[in-house]
């Protein structure tokens, strides 16, 4: 620890293995000062900005919102809520695309500008010495801060900790050629930078805080060594120049020597890593109470008049970028050009993504703007690839600041070899891009990680489930096997009980066994029934000479099952109906039906009335039923048959309404002989219950 | 003639002592060998669609150590076909015709979507539902868990009055893959 320290006061640092130096083109923005823009008419904020997932909404259309208000709520740690960067009026909450490279769209906020910038009422705060640090995470959170150096991870996570913190690093290297947001706000910001520093120290009180900053930002150095001079605990360190020194776990080799081991974070070995633009941040956050609403943007590349950094506020639309640098469409007027719109590359040339719609709002991460010109960057306009075979020359090891294997993962991710791939440690990677940077084959070697990365991410995703799958599986075979038990246990007492009962010499109980044995006769009537039901129309005479006592008797049990037994006998219906080779039996049936409750139509009527509350909710599901039915034959475009299937329906339910009044009529006896006719249904399979349902309909018509 | 006596003697004694050993190490340490049955398990995509004609992957595993085709998992397709015979050291068969599920070369996999207006909650697709990922009670309105459902079909056939659908599963940022061939996104430097 002390030999760190000494180390670093001697400015002698470690160095990672590999790295590149491409040439660096900041000085194209890095020699103007920060632009403000005007105003754009019209903002777009994504809900989602970060890592994470995204808050709830807070507001809705027609909305006038004001200046720092918040648009989302964080209902979660991993949330993150969004600010309006300036007044106005939401216009719309749709998708819209988003700075992503699938160019897909996500929930956007639409805020049409006012024009006023007119802020919601703020509370500075004078001396944040004074708050606690719960209310310091509390404000940082509230302002909606992810880290703004890329992965865009929420702040108020990283800083929330209790662990010992021996270093806290700032990132201020910047390697990415082209970028020069971050010199550019240490050179004009450095006081408000250095207060966001403090306000960390006090939240994670580390041993040392360690600036880290490339060498090729003099002034920014000279700024920031003049700024922390009389602070003890901070030294800034100066970096050679090298790509990707900014890295997380780059830096942290670079400046303290330790390597985070794979799968960890910087937190378990008492380092954290915040970056500079975070810094300005956070001060701004709890000082001035301005939340995340805009942030410096590199606008830069050859295709553009004038490349400048600008305060950009979040949700402004790339294009207005481009229109207020100066962007000009050379090869947009050459038909004979490859690519009909010039590219524009968000982030960075090694990092940064092709954006497919200039549409797309700046967001927390978004750092540069890069419009290159023909000249300058070739392979963003011809679009497909020059890649030629791997000639084995592992230069893209060399170079690996992950001391990884390129080409063997390379071949691994072409041959979708997962396993191997986990072995040659393909998440290690912290897809940097200088493999494919030096590749004389020009491989792309990063997209291949990319695609190997989501597809295994994807492939652990369907394992768990399939997981859980033969587990709630597993759970609902065992279940089964387990109510199977309690019925069958249940059932075997039931039995029991009714012996018993039957075995006293009562009346009561003589009647119920003449009864059993009637049931019993039926069971057997219906059995033969059964076997001859492809034709229910000639079936319908056997019952009768069954025991018509039991079967009114029974027919409280079938009006308790009269809505299952319809909903089936109608997918019955339908399914024969369908398939039209039976078509004439049904229609039979349904005929059958017809008449018979044609013929009592007037008595069930009349008797209605006096259960007028049953019948109403019967009739209400019987409608709701035949309303579904005839939605989905709607559908289908069969009327002609959904009205045939539905009448016979509404009219069944009457019938048996008419039967319950006649069974009402039959004395005690008739109701004991019902229960047991009860027990016996509840025995029979569903299969049997809808082979007996046109059956029994028609018997209750018997009855009448 | 003693000579050739002895050397049987011993070469004998020997014999027996090292079949003994062998003999006592196979029952002391005796390793239990990972069953077929639950590697092959562990192959299957477990949607417990019964495609195959089984109830379930399970079952179909231990038909497949069995002697069963191993080419009748459609949810699974030629990837588990392939790794079945690897583990197998059987010959790659082409999908099954009687099981090839036409949904499963559209558009991905799909999860089941209950038209909750339309239900009328006779729970007949949750008594299917092979994951228990359906919701529900009697006369009441059923909705699918969307994060259980396996996609298996199951619950479909059941509905009396057909208000479950199979739906692919919408691509959202989360879900996204690299297609490389779609989007022509470079690599810059």
């Amino acid at each position: 620890m002390k030999s760190i320290i000494e180390r670093i006061k001697q400015n002698k640092f470690w160095s990672f293995h590999g790295g590149i130096h491409p040439p660096e083109q900041k000085h194209i923005t890095s020699d103007k000062p920060i632009r403000q823009l005007p105003l754009p008419k019209m903002l777009i904020l994504p809900l989602q900005q970060h890592i994470g997932r995204q808050g709830e909404l807070l507001v809705k259309e027609g909305d006038n919102v004001l200046k720092g208000q918040a648009l989302t709520q964080a209902s979660n740690p991993m949330e993150v809520p969004v600010h309006a960067p300036t007044s106005g009026k939401i216009t719309a909450i749709k998708k819209s695309p988003i700075a992503h490279p699938s160019g897909m769209s996500e929930l956007c906020l639409f805020i049409a500008v006012d024009g006023e910038d007119t802020w919601r009422t703020r509370t500075v705060c004078q001396d944040f010495t004074l708050l606690n640090n719960q209310q310091i995470i509390s404000k940082i959170a509230n302002a909606g801060i992810a880290g703004m150096g890329g992965a865009g991870f929420p702040t108020h996570i990283k800083v929330n900790t209790k662990s010992d913190i021996n270093f806290l690093i700032i990132n201020a290297v910047e390697c990415e050629p082209y970028i020069s947001s971050d010199d550019l706000l240490m050179r004009e910001h450095s006081s408000e930078i250095l207060e966001g520093i403090k306000i960390l120290d006090q939240l994670l009180n580390p041993a040392f805080i360690l600036i880290g900053i490339e060498d090729n930002k003099p002034q920014a150095i000279k700024i920031l060594k003049q700024a922390t001079k009389s602070l003890e605990k901070i030294h800034v360190c100066i970096l050679p120049t090298k790509y990707p020194s900014g890295g997380e776990k780059q830096l942290i080799k670079l400046l303290t020597g330790k390597e985070i081991a794979s799968g960890t974070l910087p937190i378990h070995s008492g380092i954290v890593v915040q970056n500079v633009a975070t810094c300005f941040a956070i001060s701004d956050a709890v000082i001035n109470d301005i939340p995340l609403i805009h942030r410096v943007v590199t606008v830069t590349g050859q295709a553009l008049a004038e490349p400048q950094n600008v305060w950009a506020l979040l949700g402004t639309p790339v294009n207005y970028l481009l229109e207020q640098t100066g962007f000009t469409h050379h090869e947009g007027n050459n038909p004979l050009s490859t690519s009909p719109v010039p590219p524009v590359i968000m982030g960075g040339p090694m990092m940064g993504f092709s954006i497919l719609n200039e549409q797309v709002p700046i967001v927390k991460t978004s750092n540069c703007i890069l419009a290159p010109s023909k000249i300058e960057m070739p392979s963003a306009f011809d679009g497909n690839s020059n890649e030629v075979e791997c000639i084995r020359c592992g230069q893209c090891a060399d170079v690996c600041p992950s001391q990884l294997l390129p080409q063997e993962m390379q071949w691994s991710a072409k041959a979708k070899d997962h396993q191997q791939l986990i072995k040659l440690n393909l998440f290690d990677c912290i897809d940097c891009g200088a493999c494919a940077y030096v590749c004389p084959s020009q491989i792309p070697l990063v997209q291949y990680y990319r695609v190997a990365k989501a597809e295994i991410r994807q492939q652990q995703q369907l394992d768990l489930k399939a997981e859980k799958a033969k587990e709630r599986f597993e759970a609902r075979k065992l279940r089964l096997a387990r109510e199977k038990i309690a019925r069958e246990e249940k059932h075997k007492k039931a039995a029991a009980a009714r012996k018993a009962a039957m075995n006293k010499k009562t009346p009561e109980a003589g009647a119920a066994k003449s009864a059993v044995a009637a049931a019993l006769a039926r069971v057997k009537a219906k059995k033969a029934t059964d076997a001859t039901n492809v034709k229910p129309q000639e079936t319908s005479t056997v019952p009768k000479e069954t025991s018509t006592k039991i079967e009114a008797a029974s027919n409280e049990t079938q009006d308790e099952k009269s809505q299952v037994k319809a909903a089936i006998a109608r997918a019955k219906a339908k399914r024969l109906a369908k398939s039209k080779t039976n078509k004439l039996a049904v229609s039979n049936s349904e005929e059958i039906n017809n008449e018979k409750t044609d013929r009592c139509e007037d008595s069930p009527e009349r008797k209605q009335n006096k259960h007028s509350s049953s019948d109403d909710k019967k009739a209400k599901i019987a409608a709701a039923v035949a309303k579904a039915k005839a939605k989905a034959k709607a559908k289908a475009a069969e009327k002609s048959q959904g009205l045939e299937v539905a009448n016979p329906m509404n009219e069944q339910s009457k019938t048996i309404n008419a039967n319950t009044d006649t069974v009402k009529v039959d004395d005690k006896k008739a109701r004991i002989a019902a229960a047991i006719a009860k027990a016996k249904a509840k025995m029979k399979t569903a299969e049997k219950l809808q082979a007996s349902t046109s059956i029994t309909e028609n018997n209750n018509e018997e009855i009448k | 003639m003693i000579n050739i006596l002895i050397a049987i003697l011993v070469v004998g004694i020997i014999a027996a002592l090292f079949g003994a050993l062998l003999g006592y190490a196979s029952v002391r340490f005796h390793v239990e060998s990972d069953p077929i049955v639950e590697q092959l398990d562990a192959l299957l995509p477990q949607t417990q669609c019964g495609q195959c004609g089984y109830p379930g992957c399970k079952p179909y595993a231990e038909a497949v150590a069995n002697g069963e085709a191993i080419n009748k998992c459609a949810p699974g397709g030629e990837d588990t076909i392939k790794k079945i015979a690897d583990l197998l050291g059987v010959d790659v068969e082409p999908l099954d015709e009687n099981h090839e599920q036409d949904s499963s070369h559209e558009k991905g996999p799909k999860i089941a979507f209950i038209i909750e207006e339309d239900c009328i909650g006779c729970t007949k697709c949750i008594q299917a539902c092979p994951v228990d990922a359906i919701l529900g009670a009697a006369k009441q309105m059923h909705t699918i868990i969307v994060d259980e459902c396996t996609g298996c079909d199951l619950c479909v056939a059941p509905c009396p009055v057909d208000c479950i659908e199979m739906r692919p599963i919408p691509e959202t940022l989360q879900n996204w893959q690299w297609d490389l061939n779609k989007i022509a996104v470079t690599q810059l430097d």
